[in-house]
């Protein structure tokens, strides 16, 4: 009689099959690597851009921090939307839905590929950042992982609201939109450094919020505990309405 | 001994539209059973429904015993599925992806020999989107077998093959029947269902117009003449 692999099994083997994809897609890396390390490059050795740092303080450790949520972003929004948007549309969502895996396992793979190339992600944009002079407070380190978490959390949300309510073209355009959207709003750069308004916007953006909560964990200024709410909302909020309204089939 | 496949009285509405009115049929092991009907009669939404894949308003739908929705890794192992949009990843290769797909079970079919049998390895390395319809029809059918499944759902499972593929698969379905399985087959074609079927069950405007063995069923005439006179040209 046929029987399904241990839980544990099928969950590894669609992660892997996950990180591979990710992985082997061009486009994706050029959102999730290549942009980013030019975003870091480019803010770090372009001095005539203001980016809101401390007296005496490196460009590099205020860029490095908002480079590696745009990281976070890329993944776990843009190419999550992306991915889920188009496999929805394929029927690959219902035919996983009906094997061994079915739709919880396929979620939690998604999360775990997700996380895997995160933690690439990290090594390659912050190792290029430590080489540019990046001195991060390594004793903010933990606290960085669980804003990684939370923000990468409240990202896979957003995607998989935004990838099961609209159609495959539909949810290309707006994760891309909203990619350079949240790239020039807080993510990268301080919030501090634009006009009042514009930053109380960035505060409200889940971007916005990841990049200061990353940016303060690593330049030891403590916990902003507003973008720490905020993104909270975000992933709850966002998850919550994915629940409700994710349709599995196109 | 039960049925493999059981509805009964099953009901399924999307606002005032009632896509299934009351459908009762069964399919037992070692059988073909073709559901055929025009587009919009219900065929989709009762098969989803069998895999699980929808939930029925009323009335009880049956797989192994068991209520579909929300049923165990299990019982979705004993059932294999190929949905008519082929569900295949767009940037895979066929034998990558088969060998993950079989990964989801204790004890797949050996993915070499199941790739070969359905010609699959002659064009191993093309990725999914550039794949013809037909060669993406058997991938999808590999990948509802590869886990030795006791039932089979196939959605048009022959739709753009040609005639010597179509051949090949008619007989991949006939033997997987006589090794035991139930197989239900979705399909437009009279040919298929006449070449394959034991049973069939003609479904109109949400209900079973008619079933029954083919010989019983079409008694004296053909199939195609009994379905169009069974059956509106147009449906909702």
């Amino acid at each position: 009689m046929s029987a399904a692999a241990p839980t544990r099994a099928r969950v590894a083997a669609q992660a892997r099959f996950e990180t591979r994809t990710l992985l082997s897609n061009g486009e994706q890396l050029l959102v999730a690597v290549v942009l980013p390390a030019l975003a870091l490059l480019g803010l770090t050795l372009a001095t005539g851009i203001g980016i809101g740092q401390a007296a005496g303080e490196p460009r590099v450790d205020v860029v490095a921090p908002g480079v590696l949520a745009l990281a976070v972003i890329s993944t776990a929004f843009t190419g999550q939307a992306i991915s889920t948007g188009f496999d929805r549309r394929g029927g690959v969502l219902r035919f996983l839905g009906t094997t061994p895996l079915g739709r919880g396992g396929l979620l939690l793979a998604r999360v775990a590929a997700v996380l895997v190339v995160e933690v690439i992600q990290f090594l390659v944009l912050g190792g290029l950042a430590l080489a540019l002079g990046w001195r991060p407070h390594w004793s903010g380190l933990p606290l960085a992982m669980l804003w990684w978490v939370l923000g990468t959390a409240a990202s896979v949300a957003l995607a998989l609201l935004v990838a099961g309510v609209l159609r495959a073209e539909a949810v290309l355009a707006v994760a891309n939109l909203l990619w350079v959207v949240m790239l020039g709003l807080g993510v990268v750069l301080p919030a501090g450094r634009y006009p009042a308004g514009t930053a109380t916007v960035a505060r409200l953006t889940p971007g916005g919020a990841l990049g200061e909560l990353l940016r303060s964990a690593f330049r030891g200024t403590g916990t902003p505990w507003w973008e720490a709410l905020v993104l909270l909302v975000w992933t709850v909020a966002a998850g919550a309405a994915a629940a409700r309204w994710f349709r599995w089939s196109d | 001994m039960a049925a493999v496949v059981a509805v009964e009285d099953l009901r399924k509405s999307f606002g005032p539209v009632h896509a299934l009115a009351g459908v009762s049929w069964t399919a037992d092991a070692g059988t073909v059973t073709s559901v055929l009907g025009p587009n919009g009669a219900g065929k989709t939404t009762m098969v989803e429904i069998l895999e699980g894949l929808q939930r029925a308003d009323g009335g009880s739908a049956r797989v192994l015993g068991v209520d579909p929705w929300g049923a165990s890794a299990e019982h979705r192992a004993r059932v294999g599925v190929m949905l008519q949009d082929g569900g295949l990843p767009a940037r895979s290769t066929p034998v990558r992806l088969l060998a993950h797909v079989s990964r989801l079970y204790a004890d797949p079919l050996p993915v070499a020999g199941l790739a070969e049998r359905l010609g699959i390895d002659r064009f191993a390395d093309t990725i999914t989107r550039r794949m013809s319809g037909g060669q993406r029809q058997r991938v999808a059918l590999a990948a509802a077998l590869v886990g030795r499944p006791d039932v089979l759902f196939l959605d048009e499972p022959t739709a753009g093959l040609d005639p010597h593929a179509r051949l090949d698969v008619w007989d991949l379905i006939r033997s997987e029947a006589q090794r035991g399985v139930c197989v239900v087959v979705t399909t437009h074609s009279f040919e298929e269902a006449e070449r394959l079927a034991d049973r069939v069950v003609i479904v109109s405007e949400g209900t079973v117009a008619s079933q029954g063995a083919l010989g019983d069923l079409t008694a004296g005439t053909t199939l195609e003449e009994r379905y169009f006179a069974l059956t509106p040209r147009e449906t909702r």
